[in-house]
């Protein structure tokens, strides 16, 4: 299983010189990029820890590039996304959000029905690692 | 003796020119509160441009053939509308845009019926006039504050599905009749496992005796799932809640939500109260409107006659859409490129200014209402992806429905072949590559990994529909002054 959250996961791991890349697309847009990881894919878990706040002070892209690295090595076997913050009016939301480490192996998901009145069926999504309390899932 | 009649000419009985009743003044003084229109008018032969103007005001706001005495019991004035401004087209002797202006105290606050009513109204079907075609309105900020607006929004969209920084993607269930349920949803499992975001139902699936809804709602919510469960994506189908009644969309919607669907769909020709009061339920249901533009190319195509798609976008922006159907540029729908800029931007843009070039006719402020995200569907395929993404921008949903479901190794091929083709494109162009001239070679090089990618560019390699538009714009390029 390949979870294909985030903007590039259809294609092969980036490799740091690409990760450069991007950061420094956001950064010429004045985005603030954030280090977010977790061991909960969930599609619906939307609050990442955050490793630290936005960098929005930072615009020097080997900075944001040692701050990514560190984050890898600290949590070699989580998820762990980049994402470019955009504070401009009529915005002030993520503009990019991609993987840039995961767990060695991805279990997945299992899907829970809970059948219901007629045909109706109630749906769990739920990945089979939180099964484990947090830390010692992967 | 007779009784004492009217003693200004203006209200002797009789017939007397719109322009003489006071629909048309050159010096009126366009206020900043006043919804402004601009028609295309082609004027009966022998009518003076300016007549006609005023009598499409007039038709439009308050008058009737004749002159009528109880206008007196008002303050008239301010209810007529006033044609203030006729330009000839360029290159059409025959046509004019023809500029009125309306006073706010016309238009009851939020409702799109009561707008549409006046503008285009009875107007159309008016003898003194050929052809006549609404090409642009000014609305207000004061206007569009009466008005919510899309229930969920670019912004929003994105964040509830979690998806930033690359154009969504969808698909079309084929054939657009006669599977059943079970099939149905074959369909929508394989393309969204594959890569998609979206599949959706098409204008014309509803309850048809090959499929009740509540069938295709229960299957298509069991691929939606599953394929969330494959990926660890949100997924969402658009479920198409067009029915007779208001009631049975209610029903409909409602088991929409039941099921735990992230998106509902209504087709234009449901008419602007039904969409005004699915924009409601959408937004006290969490629920996002897709909106399929069926019908539309019935009056907005031709140039002569009609209402410039650009002019229902606006509304619907207004009446509360988070998706519209808006034009491919490359696929196989009518689409100048510049004139679905014109398009998209009013769908996306806090501000529009005036551009002739793209068809918008004025400054518009948004007033901070919610932003559309345009859908581009129609014949469109991965090997256009570079073409897509520089005409379209990355807040649009792709659609690819041949484009997935006729790949030869499969719906999940199709889909992923989509999918890479995007990442790819996106990828390149934040790395700063020209990806206008270096398109092509960016696909070949991801079908190098990519089989599905390579099959997709194979088989509709050469596929381009190269047709002539019919809606471009009419302008002179000026010589601009500078100061």
């Amino acid at each position: 299983m390949h979870i294909t959250q985030g903007q590039f996961s259809f294609l092969p791991p980036l490799t740091d010189e690409q990760i450069k890349a991007q950061v420094i697309w956001a950064l010429d847009h004045g985005w603030a990029i954030s280090v977010e990881y977790t061991d909960d894919p969930h599609p619906r878990n939307t609050y990442w820890e955050m490793y630290g706040h936005p960098m929005f002070d930072l615009r020097d892209p080997a900075g944001v590039m040692k701050e990514i690295s560190e984050c890898r090595r600290t949590f070699p076997n989580r998820y762990i996304r980049v994402m470019a913050f955009d504070s401009s009016k009529g915005w002030e939301t993520p503009r990019m959000s991609f993987i840039v480490n995961r767990p060695e192996h991805e279990p997945g998901f299992h899907l829970e029905r809970q059948e219901m009145q007629g045909r109706a069926i109630r749906y769990t999504v739920r990945p089979y690692v939180t099964e484990r309390p947090e830390g010692k899932r992967y | 003796m007779s009784r004492q009649q009217d003693q200004e000419p203006r209200y002797t009985p009789g017939v007397i020119p719109y322009k003489q009743m006071g629909y048309w003044n050159p010096d009126y003084e366009v206020k900043d509160t006043d919804v402004v229109a601009v028609f295309r008018i082609t004027p009966q032969r022998g009518v003076d441009p300016e007549e006609a103007a005023a009598a499409v005001a007039g038709e439009s706001s308050t008058a009737t053939w004749t002159v009528v005495w109880t206008d007196r019991l008002t303050n008239c004035e301010l209810y007529r509308a006033k044609a203030f401004r006729v330009d000839p087209v360029p290159g059409n002797p025959e046509q004019h845009f023809a500029y009125i202006a309306y006073d706010l105290e016309l238009f009851e606050p939020g409702s799109i019926a009561n707008l549409t009513a006046s503008i285009i109204g009875n107007v159309f079907g008016f003898k003194a006039v050929k052809a006549l075609r609404l090409e642009d309105m000014h609305l207000p900020v004061a206007y569009l504050k009466t008005f919510s607006g899309p229930p969920t929004g670019i912004v929003v969209e994105r964040e509830r599905l979690d998806k930033f920084g690359r154009p969504l993607l969808g698909a079309t269930t084929k054939p657009k009749l006669g599977l059943s349920g079970r099939n149905y949803g074959r369909v929508v499992y394989e393309a969204l496992r594959g890569g998609l975001d979206f599949v959706k139902d098409d204008e014309n699936i509803n309850s048809q005796s090959f499929m009740h809804w509540r069938d295709r709602f229960l299957y298509c919510m069991e691929a939606v799932n599953r394929a969330s469960a494959a990926t660890g994506e949100v997924k969402g189908h658009y479920l198409n809640v067009t029915a007779g009644t208001m009631e049975q969309m209610y029903e409909r919607a409602e088991f929409a939500r039941e099921l735990g669907s992230v998106i509902v769909m209504i087709d234009l020709v449901i008419g602007y109260t039904a969409i005004q009061s699915m924009a409601n339920w959408c937004r006290k249901n969490d629920m996002i409107l897709h909106l399929h533009r069926a019908g539309h190319g019935t009056y907005t195509r031709q140039k002569n006659h009609g209402v410039a798609f650009r002019v229902i976008a606006k509304w619907m922006r207004m009446a509360g859409v988070d998706h519209i159907h808006a034009g491919t540029v490359v696929g196989k729908l009518e689409g100048d490129p510049h004139m679905v800029k014109g398009i998209y931007d009013t769908c996306r843009e806090p501000y529009t200014p005036r551009n002739l070039g793209t068809g918008l006719f004025f400054d518009q402020d948004w007033a901070a209402l919610g932003k559309i995200m345009p859908v581009a569907s129609g014949g469109i395929h991965a090997g256009q992806m570079h073409q897509l993404l520089t005409y379209l921008g990355e807040d649009v949903v792709l659609q690819f429905g041949g484009g997935t479901i006729g790949h030869p190794q499969g719906i999940a091929a199709g889909a992923q072949a989509n999918r890479v083709a995007l990442e790819a494109m996106v990828l390149a162009r934040n790395e700063g590559r020209d990806i206008w001239h270096e398109g092509p070679t960016i696909l070949n090089e991801a079908a190098r990994w990519c089989t599905p990618l390579r099959q997709a560019l194979e088989v509709w390699k050469d596929i381009t529909f190269n047709y002539a538009s019919t809606d471009t714009p009419d302008f002179v390029v000026q010589e601009s002054v500078s100061a």
